[in-house]
């Protein structure tokens, strides 16, 4: 799909089939989940960076089918760039009403960017300040395993990490995502 | 809804250990509880602050009541609470018909939705709790549900002490 239609499709979904939240609820419950979180592991911010992936990754599970009901999108992307444009532009703008930039891309076409100029999630937001928060938290790390969990179940397996984050001074705000495999379609594995 | 419910028959061997797992069962509960509650209260506190600013100084207990039923209720729920009484020795139910995170929520015929909804209803207690806070009424707060997807929230005012 074009970068423009995938635009539209986007914008078209956030105006009619989206029920909205306040924006405020939204990042004032985030940011007590992570306060929450920091204080639970005694400020063990590796750990928070963890467990923010891990919670992100079990909405993702779900969300995936929200987002293929919405969007109403019966076809697979045809390769990872396509991926890559919807995430963006359909994902992250009906969820987040947001569209980050897709940069950065490997030779091969398997490692994308993106790059956030607004993140709602961080409104209002300050770290810690007790000079390791800047280097050791990703404070929107949620959204890393939100794309891990929701590619996952349309048989994408990815890496994604924060390389950059505006809170913590630097001057953009960037995700670094790598197709590791497509997965094949295989027995579930049993139960453990 | 979340996973939950133990089956009611137990042997006779098996009460001491049920018993223990109960107990066990009611302080993760508790524990889940403090938990939710502590993180709606901070999140009400917040929203208040931002969107309680530009209003005039609320005149009394009621006038701050009002404001959480229209208000706030618009602002995290999306509708308003549809009844408001009181007895006016400082207790206020909130009834809430249609709440809206039940709107979705429905279980098989017997799966006791009302009990596993419960849980739903802690965060938005803390959330009350917090806004009452931050406009300098201390309350507690308890909400339950009969039928979904109703809800009812009742706020106990705690007064200062007197000096």
């Amino acid at each position: 799909m074009a970068a423009s239609k995938a635009s539209r499709l986007g914008e078209e979904i956030w105006k009619t089939r989206i029920d909205k939240v306040n924006s405020e609820l939204v990042v004032l419950t985030y940011g007590t989940i992570v306060a929450q979180l920091v204080k639970d592991f005694d400020s063990d911010y590796v750990e928070v960076n963890k467990q923010l992936d891990k919670m992100g990754y079990n909405i993702g599970l779900r969300l995936i089918e929200d987002y293929l009901a919405k969007s109403n999108t019966m076809r697979r992307c045809s390769n990872f760039r396509e991926t890559a444009e919807m995430i963006a532009k359909v994902g992250f703008k009906i969820f987040l009403n947001i569209t980050p930039t897709i940069t950065n891309w490997t030779s091969d076409s398997k490692q994308f960017s993106l790059v956030f100029d607004e993140n709602p999630l961080a409104d209002f937001v300050e770290l810690p300040d007790d000079g390791r928060a800047q280097d050791e938290l990703w404070y929107s790390n949620i959204l890393c395993g939100v794309l891990r969990g929701a590619l996952e179940m349309v048989q994408m397996q990815v890496e994604a990490h924060f390389i950059s984050d505006m809170l913590r001074g630097n001057d953009t705000t960037e995700m670094r995502i790598s197709l590791l495999r497509y997965i094949d379609d295989e027995l579930p594995p049993e139960d453990d | 809804l979340a996973e939950g419910g133990t089956s009611g028959l137990e042997s006779g061997e098996a009460t001491a250990a049920a018993a223990a797992r109960k107990m066990d069962e009611d302080e993760e509960r508790d524990a889940v509880f403090f938990r939710l509650e502590g993180l709606g209260y901070r999140v009400g506190q917040g929203l208040v602050e931002r969107f309680s600013r530009d209003r005039p100084r609320f005149t009394d207990t009621l006038d701050v009541i009002k404001f959480l039923c229209k208000d706030l209720w618009m602002l995290v729920f999306r509708k308003q609470v549809d009844n408001l009484k009181t007895n006016h020795r400082g207790v206020y139910v909130l009834t809430d018909n249609a709440f809206r995170p039940f709107s979705r929520m429905s279980t098989e015929t017997g799966g006791q939705a009302v009990v596993r909804a419960q849980p739903f209803l802690w965060f938005p207690c803390g959330i009350v709790r917090g806004a009452l806070a931050a406009m300098g009424i201390n309350a507690s707060v308890q909400a339950d549900s009969t039928e979904l997807p109703g809800a009812v929230f009742q706020i106990k005012t705690i007064p200062a002490k007197a000096a």
